[in-house]
């Protein structure tokens, strides 16, 4: 069960990507969706198991390394935190390659497209459930890997090489950050095994590296990681690009897995970030400010999967400032809720797409509700959850990060509650902005569109309605498992809140006010986007106008790519021009090709000598003779 | 001292004589019987030299110990495999007279003579009678111009050389006063100083030696005879004389003169970099496969004599693992020049292959195997041979004798794989015939070795060790 729920997918991914051809396209397409019900099934009985029965588990699998004293093991790490996310990735992947299997029915390489999908599902589910961080690395890298082949899927197009390109890039970037993070654990432990870091952290709180405590330098370290990861301020750039793979990859990646990767690290390494409250400041800087920048330029995004991308990389940063302020628990309920809000959103767009012949642009949508009723519903459902509408899923996570925010009575806490609750305004603003603009108003799509408009097949709704129940239950019901009163028991100290901790007692404690904030700024933010877009549609177009600077700034993302291009991408491009044109062509290609030509000479040379005449070679032997005679005697001398 | 102590070669003359007299009664042709003799023979005597004792015979003219044991069989496997290679060629191009096979026999017997020589008398007789078949043999298609042209050249300037031997020596004995090895070497070991008389007779030998390993100066003759003797010859020429001719050369130098290497030790480390630079350089520029092959084996004796020069016990060793290797692949690479023909006839330009990589997979694999293991890159046998030597001569301090073998196998690789790239990546004209069964044969037995030398080295590394060991003692 343990093993197969993680192993289920790799054989999918295998089945299809090696034998696809063989065994046919629907064979394989089949073939991976049934290993991923096997997964699901596995990892729901996981999740029963571990997290409810309380009865955490390691699966050993063999070792790994074994160099001089160095040991590392392939190892399934089953606690309450793997346990979660093992069932939350089996059971949205398992949708999503149901939903694909209608979604990419007229793609020409489905088996492909189904093997990197399943390939993915397993890489991260060896990175939730690894009991090292070597192992967690290799479902690092794996995800990434996977999402650079999903992103660039569609590779014949530029624009999908040039996003998988700069996905895989950012990444990197992080990964670097993450690889000095595990080294200076190394250093400092002497080892990378979860269980041995976790219970030498109290005696290494006084170390320094470079001057630095160690502990806040791991810290960081591995939060830079994770910033490249989840798609953190600074290093997000990747995320909005990536819409250019086939929209059940956005919904995967961007939703229930890849991004949450980062967060799912900061919320593991929780004995050890309890250790580095600096660290955990800078976490919640961090994430407050990506969860309200993300929501600023969300607000005027028109592509219809780039606003749920940046929604998504906005409820990111919830999810750090809640792990920032000490309430990882929190964190990881917001990670839950939003895989399935957000799954239902991407896979909604998706259906809207699909009915739209491929139009993604919101400003050539609208009036459309009445044709795909199912679609629209849905929508709505994961509106309402993504703006926090009481008793919708993200009510309640996002008012315990809320809560958790305020309780913890710090300077960054405050921040990072004001942040919070101008994003959860900008939220409930954008998504119904999107709501209204693709489904309300007249009709903008020209007519042979328009009379192409259909409902999505069965295959493809029945996923969006499953996931429409998780959004709309998911949070009342496991509420008091994450947050509330079994919280403890639940997660079985696989989350540690350390002894100065009290944030899980005191965010229950807080002003009524404070409960209430976010709601009431997502209906304002619900009535605003209702009276610009629906009751004097012509406001938008002259607010954009009156304030042109600010809308700029905004609709260019904050110029983060320019900036980028400018400062690293520029200077990099010149100087590896230099390199080719001198060090390359010059100088690398010049040595051999000097070395062949003169080589070619010598060669000729020594053809010549031989004429093919015995007096010649008579005379060359007595010359040698000559020569070899003289040598010696003066050798002699 | 005792008269049976020489068996094997004694065996082997009989042998031939038998053969020759078996072979002049019938009326008609009888050069496959003939052959198949000669292979029985050599393989008899083969048999006979792993038995025999060790010691001196003939008053001290004749020896014999591991070192030679491991030579004459070197020897005596390059001339059944060269004659092997003759089989089906000789038929065709209607050279299948039993003289051949004979003159093969008595060529390898001379180069056992040469093995076992522990006197300079011994070494002359013994060089001369390898070297009067082979000038024969090399003129064999007698209807051919470039035959009797590659059999006169070799015949002019091999007398030449005999000459330089024969001076040689008579000079060494004049300021020695021997011609035995041994008293010799007792000679050099008790003087301090050797005479100058004594050092030019030395460098005649080594010269004379020199011509038949066709080490640079001494190589004029073998691209022109190489190219112009019939295949199979040019085969048995690169390998029964070359292993007789360097066994001699290394037990004269490091035997009795091995007290005054410091003084000829400089001239082998100029003919072994000249031999490795030449057969490098030389063959890039060849067209023809028995011509690219003449240089090639220029280069491989370079190699080889870097064990000679080093003169050390790693370096002997190195020499010995060398030569073994060094028969089997290239009697390989000669299967595979010897079964090029088309419609019939023989073609002999590396253009000839191209296409073989589909026409006849098999035989393009074994070539592709042969060239891979010349140029010398793991895990073939041919890296072995040079890790051996550039080993013993990196050990020895000789740096720059160890990069100019490094550097030259790196440009000699080119034409190696050139002739890979001509087989897989060119269009080919036309397939070639099918490869006789009997060279399918030899390809593979070679190939097999050269694939898994890696796996079982030790008993020739052991062989090859014992030998050097009893050369040095």
């Amino acid at each position: 069960m343990f093993v197969g729920a993680v192993f289920f997918p790799l054989l999918g991914a295998t089945i299809s990507g090696f034998f696809g051809r063989w065994i046919g396209s629907r064979a394989a397409q089949w073939s991976s969706v049934g290993c991923m019900v096997l997964a699901a099934v596995c990892g729901a009985l996981a999740f029963a198991e571990v997290a409810m029965d309380s009865r955490p588990a390691t699966v050993g699998l063999g070792t790994w390394i074994d160099v001089g004293g160095f040991e590392l093991a392939w190892a399934l790490r089953y606690d309450t935190l793997a346990a979660v996310m093992v069932a939350m990735v089996t059971l949205i992947s398992t949708l999503i390659h149901l939903y694909s299997v209608g979604y990419m029915s007229h793609d020409a390489t489905p088996p492909r497209f189904f093997a990197y999908l399943s390939l993915f599902t397993f890489m991260m589910l060896m990175l939730v459930t690894a009991d090292n961080l070597a192992q967690l690395f290799f479902g690092w890298e794996g995800v990434g890997l996977a999402s650079y082949l999903l992103i660039g899927y569609w590779y014949d197009r530029d624009s999908a090489n040039a996003a998988a390109m700069k996905a895989f890039i950012v990444n990197r970037v992080g990964d670097f950050f993450f690889m000095l993070g595990v080294a200076l654990v190394f250093l400092t432990f002497d080892s990378i095994d979860f269980s041995e870091i976790f219970a030498a952290v109290p005696q290494h709180t006084g170390d320094t590296f470079l001057g630095l405590n160690s502990i806040e330098l791991i810290g960081v370290l591995l939060f830079l990681g994770a910033c490249g990861k989840s798609a953190q301020l600074g290093l997000h750039t990747w995320l909005p690009d990536a819409m250019e793979g086939p929209t059940p990859v956005s919904a995967l990646i961007h939703a229930a897995t890849m991004v949450t990767a980062g967060v799912f690290l900061v919320c593991r390494m929780s004995p050890l970030m309890e250790f580095a409250p600096n660290a955990l400041t800078l976490v919640t800087f961090v994430g407050a400010s990506t969860a309200l920048f993300a929501a600023t330029i969300g607000c005027v995004q028109n592509d219809i999967k780039r606003i749920i991308a940046y929604s998504t990389c906005s409820q990111l940063g919830y999810m750090f400032f809640a792990a920032g302020v000490g309430a990882y628990q929190v964190a990881m309920f917001h990670l839950f809720t939003h895989a399935f809000f957000k799954a239902l959103l991407f896979l909604g767009a998706g259906s809207v797409i699909h009915a739209m012949s491929d139009e993604q642009d919101i400003r050539r949508m609208g009036g459309i509700w009445s044709k795909i009723p199912v679609t629209y519903a849905v929508m709505w459902i994961g509106s309402l959850a993504l703006a926090g509408i009481p008793f919708f899923a993200g009510y309640y996570s996002k008012d315990a990060i809320l809560e958790a925010a305020f309780a913890a009575h710090s300077l960054v806490g405050g921040y990072a509650f004001i942040c919070g609750i101008l994003a959860a305004f900008l939220t409930a603003f954008y998504s119904w902005r999107l709501l209204i603009l693709t489904f309300h108003g007249e009709p903008r799509a020209d007519e042979h569109t328009m009379g192409h408009i259909h409902e999505s097949p069965v295959v493809m709704l029945a996923p969006l309605l499953l996931l429409a129940v998780g959004a709309v239950l998911a949070g009342y019901l496991f509420y008091d498992f994450f947050v509330g009163e079994h919280e403890h028991a639940f997660w079985a100290g696989s989350i540690v809140n350390a002894a100065h901790n009290h944030i899980m007692h005191d965010m229950h404690e807080v002003p009524a006010w404070v409960p209430l904030a976010p709601t009431v700024v997502a209906v304002l933010g619900i009535a605003l986007a209702y009276f610009l877009y629906m009751v004097a549609p012509g406001l938008p177009a002259r607010l954009a106008a009156a304030v042109p600077a600010l809308y700029r700034f905004l609709l260019n993302k904050w110029y983060f790519d320019e900036l980028y291009d400018r400062i690293f991408v520029g200077p990099a491009r010149r100087l590896a021009a230099v390199f080719w044109k001198i060090g390359d062509v010059r100088i690398i290609d010049g040595m051999p090709n000097g070395a062949a030509s003169l080589a070619a000479g010598a060669s000729r040379g020594a053809v010549r000598i031989q004429t093919g005449r015995v007096a010649n070679y008579a005379f060359a032997m007595i010359i040698g003779l000559v020569f070899f005679v003289s040598l010696f005697m003066l050798g002699l001398r | 001292m005792s008269w049976t102590l020489a068996l094997p070669e004694i065996v082997l003359a009989v042998a031939g004589l038998a053969i020759l007299a078996g072979g002049v009664l019938p009326k008609r042709d009888t050069f496959f019987p003939a052959s198949m003799a000669v292979v029985g023979a050599l393989l008899l005597t083969a048999v006979l030299v792993i038995g025999q004792e060790e010691g001196t015979a003939f008053g001290g003219q004749y020896v014999s110990d591991s070192f030679s044991s491991f030579m004459k069989l070197l020897t005596i496997l390059g001339g059944a495999l060269g004659l092997l290679l003759a089989l089906d060629w000789n038929e065709k191009e209607g050279l299948g007279r039993f003289e051949f096979s004979v003159l093969v026999l008595y060529a390898t017997l001379g180069g056992m003579v040469m093995v076992s020589a522990n006197d300079l008398m011994t070494t002359y007789l013994g060089l001369e009678l390898l070297s009067l078949p082979l000038y024969v043999v090399a003129a064999f298609n007698r209807d051919d111009a470039r035959s009797s042209e590659a059999g006169l050249k070799y015949f002019v300037l091999g007398a030449l050389a005999s000459g330089l031997l024969l001076y040689g020596a008579s000079l060494i004995y004049g300021f020695a006063g021997s011609t035995n090895f041994d008293r010799l070497a007792e000679a050099l070991s008790a003087g301090q100083q050797a005479s100058p008389g004594l050092v030019v007779g030395i460098v005649f030998v080594i010269a004379a030696l020199a011509f038949k390993v066709s080490a640079v100066p001494f190589h004029m003759w073998t691209p022109d005879v190489y190219e112009g003797a019939p295949t199979p010859v040019t085969a048995f020429f690169a390998m029964a004389p070359k292993v007789a001719a360097i066994a001699l050369l290394a037990r004269v130098l490091l035997g009795p003169f091995g007290d005054v290497a410091a003084q000829w030790q400089q001239i082998m480390l100029l003919v072994s970099m000249g031999s490795m630079v030449l057969g490098a350089f030389a063959a890039i520029g060849q067209r023809n496969i028995k011509r690219l092959m003449a240089y090639s084996s220029i280069g491989h004796v370079g190699y080889a004599l870097m064990g000679v020069a080093v003169a050390s016990d790693e370096g002997l060793r190195g020499l010995l693992v060398y030569m073994a290797i060094y028969i089997l692949m290239n009697v390989g690479t000669f299967a595979v020049i010897v079964a090029m023909r088309r419609g019939g006839r023989a073609v002999e330009q590396v253009d000839d292959l191209a296409g073989l990589g589909r026409t006849d997979p098999g035989t393009a694999m074994w070539m592709a195997v042969f060239m891979f293991s010349m140029a010398g890159i793991p895990p073939l046998a041919g890296f072995f041979g040079k890790l051996y030597v550039f080993l013993a001569a990196v050990q020895g301090g000789f740096w720059v004798l160890a990069t100019v073998g490094v550097l030259t196998s790196v440009v000699s690789a080119y034409y190696y794989l050139r002739i890979v790239k001509v087989m897989y990546f060119d269009q080919g004209v036309g397939a070639l015939d099918r490869a006789p069964a009997s060279l399918s044969v030899v390809m593979a037995g070679t190939g097999l070795f050269n694939l898994l030398f890696i796996l079982w080295p030790a008993p020739i590394l052991a062989a090859a060790g014992a030998a050097a060991a009893a050369l040095l003692a």
